[in-house]
């Protein structure tokens, strides 16, 4: 009797180990029954009863969910005082207001930007452009020249922390397929890639136009720390150690905090698995070129789009002198396949839209075996024609029947 | 940390052959690998930068065609011997001769398109007991647009080659029809095998691979080459993308039989 009393204890002991639980912590999991405050004082009557409620599979998620590292409750004074530390040696960029810097008049803009205290950051709305615009500037200098001559752009010293919502992560991958395994690596993508954190916020409930939940993106395991906001804490889950000093010193409490996330859209999109080349032949595509009015809105918003065009700029006080930049381009603009001496592909904006709906929903996933939206629905919110980009989406299914249709004929 | 390809490298202009008052060859110091049908991006600070074929590939040198219709291609015509240009590169896959080794080849050109296989032309013409029989069909639109006037003395005396314009005024030394037109008189030993290469203006190129095909080519047999507006030329920028293909980096030349499917 004793021998087994002996063999259950190693078992517990070794599953707590294995998952590198703390005591405290072990009592999270087991609940029901109260806590194991000193492993070695266990009967075999509780031993019995833990055991049979010790789901594995689940301590184990927990554990994967949650890393080695405890959750935290700050007050907004103590988050205050983590972004203040951040700043030595970070620039944190997160969603923030721009007054009156929205697309109608008297409206705001909430894009990115760099915060120093916690009330800048915007939690209960959507942004409405993205946080691409720290990894791929609008304008970004690539390098500086004269005639003869050509310096490179130097990288601002310090690392980057960014504010973003599952979404967003999952678009960084999309971001690094481009700009790290499509052909060689970007020199200054990565540069500024390698120096970046990612601070997931966390969603509690789906925004206007959003099909995450479709798309598979309302869910990630992939950041430094999560963050949400509730009753004014602030709640974290740090996954970073170097960080674990300093959310102890700031933090009020050390709760279990598990990442919210949103298991329900409003809109919903069906990707049919059927696509061929062929429904560029649908006629889905006509009415865009009457209703799009290319203004390429829909690319500069989308966390995912990364397309850019050379732009050498010269100094006015010295016309021998000056800089080459890349800027984001659109393809749904005029311009974007225009070749020397007049030629260009796509030019109507029926065209486009295909280019953009099928690399979005179809061909980026022949090449790198998933789909590229994230379905943040930014596009569907700055369309000035409201073109709804998850309805195109949508109508995919009768291009389908339609172009299959025309064969058979 | 890896190399930036962005930062582009200084190269003497060595000679520049004029051949219309719009398209020049500009021989330019370049010490590297380089495959016909790859190209690098030519700049000029403040101009731009600007895609351009290799048209020929020397002992320390590549030839590079340019025709003079942007911003960029208009200020490298102000530069002369000894000036300086910036480039990068090569990029693209460019032509891999051994697919026309042992076979027969014919090469069909329009216009500007003679620049990116005129590596090609050059290489069977030196080794021409590597090829089974070869021909080239070079179309320009008048007498007055013909590139490399020049090599095709040279080329003449090696292989079949056909040089025909859209229309002439007042000049009878050329033929006068579209390219299309001469490939039904073709005559090749064993058609099954034969390559072909055809590069040139979309339409040309539509119709010149249509004509090889009824002609009892196998679209396997074929290769073409895109030209698309690239910032880039390493995959990052998206201009030239066309389906789930980067002309950068997957092309600019392609087998047909993957070449066809790509529709803008």
């Amino acid at each position: 009797m004793l021998s087994r009393q002996f063999f259950l204890s190693c078992y517990i002991i070794y599953i707590i180990r294995l998952l590198n639980f703390e005591q405290g912590e072990f009592s999270y999991v087991y609940g029901k029954k109260g806590c194991f405050y000193n492993i070695t004082l266990v009967t075999l009557e509780n031993i019995v009863d833990a055991i049979s409620f010790i789901d594995i599979p689940k301590l184990r998620h927990i554990k994967r969910e949650r890393g080695v590292n405890m959750g935290y409750c700050l007050d907004k004074y103590g988050f205050n005082q983590v972004l203040n530390e951040w700043s030595k040696e970070y620039i944190v960029y997160a969603p923030k207001i721009f007054k009156d810097g929205g697309s109608f008049s008297d409206t705001d803009r909430i894009s990115y930007g760099e915060i120093h205290t916690v009330e800048e950051i915007i939690f209960d709305r959507k942004s409405d452009y993205s946080f691409k615009e720290i990894l791929l500037p609008l304008s970004q200098t690539l390098f500086f020249f004269t005639e003869d001559m050509v310096k490179e752009a130097e990288l601002p010293p310090k690392g980057t922390i960014i504010l973003l919502r599952s979404c967003d992560i999952h678009a960084v991958k999309r971001l690094d397929a481009i700009y790290l395994e499509n052909g060689c690596e970007d020199y200054y993508y990565k540069r500024l890639r390698d120096k970046v954190k990612f601070i997931l916020i966390g969603c509690q409930n789906s925004f206007e136009n959003c099909f995450c939940v479709d798309m598979g993106t309302n869910r990630t395991d992939n950041y430094d720390a999560y963050i949400e906001i509730k009753n004014g804490e602030i709640y974290v889950d740090n996954h970073n150690d170097a960080w674990k000093a300093l959310f102890t010193a700031c933090s009020i409490r050390t709760p279990d905090v598990v990442p919210s996330y949103v298991t329900e859209n409003k809109t919903h999109v069906h990707i049919p698995d059927g696509i061929t080349p062929d429904i560029a032949n649908s006629k889905i595509w006509d009415e865009y070129d009457s209703r799009c009015i290319n203004c390429g809105r829909c690319n500069f918003v989308c966390p995912t789009c990364t397309c850019f065009t050379m732009q050498d700029i010269f100094y006015t006080d010295n016309g021998k002198v000056g800089e080459r930049r890349r800027v984001l381009a659109s393809c749904m603009v005029d311009g974007f396949t225009d070749v020397a001496g007049g030629g260009c592909y796509r030019k109507k904006n029926g065209q486009r839209m295909r280019f953009k709906v099928l690399h979005k929903v179809y061909d980026y996933k022949k090449r790198n075996g998933y789909h590229m939206c994230v379905g943040c629905g930014r596009c569907d919110d700055i369309c000035p024609e409201y073109i709804s980009f998850s309805n195109s989406i949508n109508k995919l299914d009768a291009a389908i029947k339609e172009v299959s249709g025309n064969a058979v004929k | 940390m890896q190399s930036n390809e962005y930062l582009p490298f200084l190269s003497e202009i060595k000679d520049v052959i004029k051949h219309t008052d719009l398209e020049y060859t500009f021989r330019l110091t370049y010490k590297g690998n380089v495959k016909p049908g790859q190209f690098f991006e030519v700049s000029i600070p403040k101009y731009g930068e600007a895609p351009i074929s290799v048209s020929g590939i020397g002992n320390g040198t590549v030839d590079l065609t340019i025709r003079r219709v942007g911003k960029v291609t208009n200020e490298i015509f102000e530069r002369y011997v000894g000036d300086k240009l910036f480039m990068r590169g090569p990029y693209g896959n460019g032509f891999d001769i051994g697919n026309y080794k042992e076979k027969e080849l014919v090469v069909i050109a329009g216009g500007t398109g003679l620049s990116p296989v005129k590596g090609i032309v050059d290489y069977f013409c030196s080794q021409i007991e590597e090829t089974k029989g070869m021909t080239l069909i070079a179309g320009f639109k008048t007498p007055k647009d013909i590139l490399f006037r020049e090599d095709f003395g040279r080329w003449k005396q090696k292989m079949d080659v056909i040089l025909t314009v859209d229309s002439a005024e007042n000049d009878t030394t050329c033929k006068i029809g579209l390219v299309t037109q001469y490939i039904p008189r073709l005559n090749f030993k064993n058609v099954n095998e034969a390559t072909a290469i055809v590069v040139g203006p979309p339409m040309m190129m539509k119709f010149t691979t249509q004509g090889l095909l009824e002609r009892g080519f196998h679209e396997k047999n074929i290769w073409i080459s895109y030209e698309r507006k690239m910032c880039c030329g390493i995959g990052k920028c998206g201009h030239c993308k066309i389906n789930d293909t980067y002309i950068c980096l997957d092309g600019p030349v392609f087998n047909f039989v993957k070449g066809r499917q790509l529709l803008d």
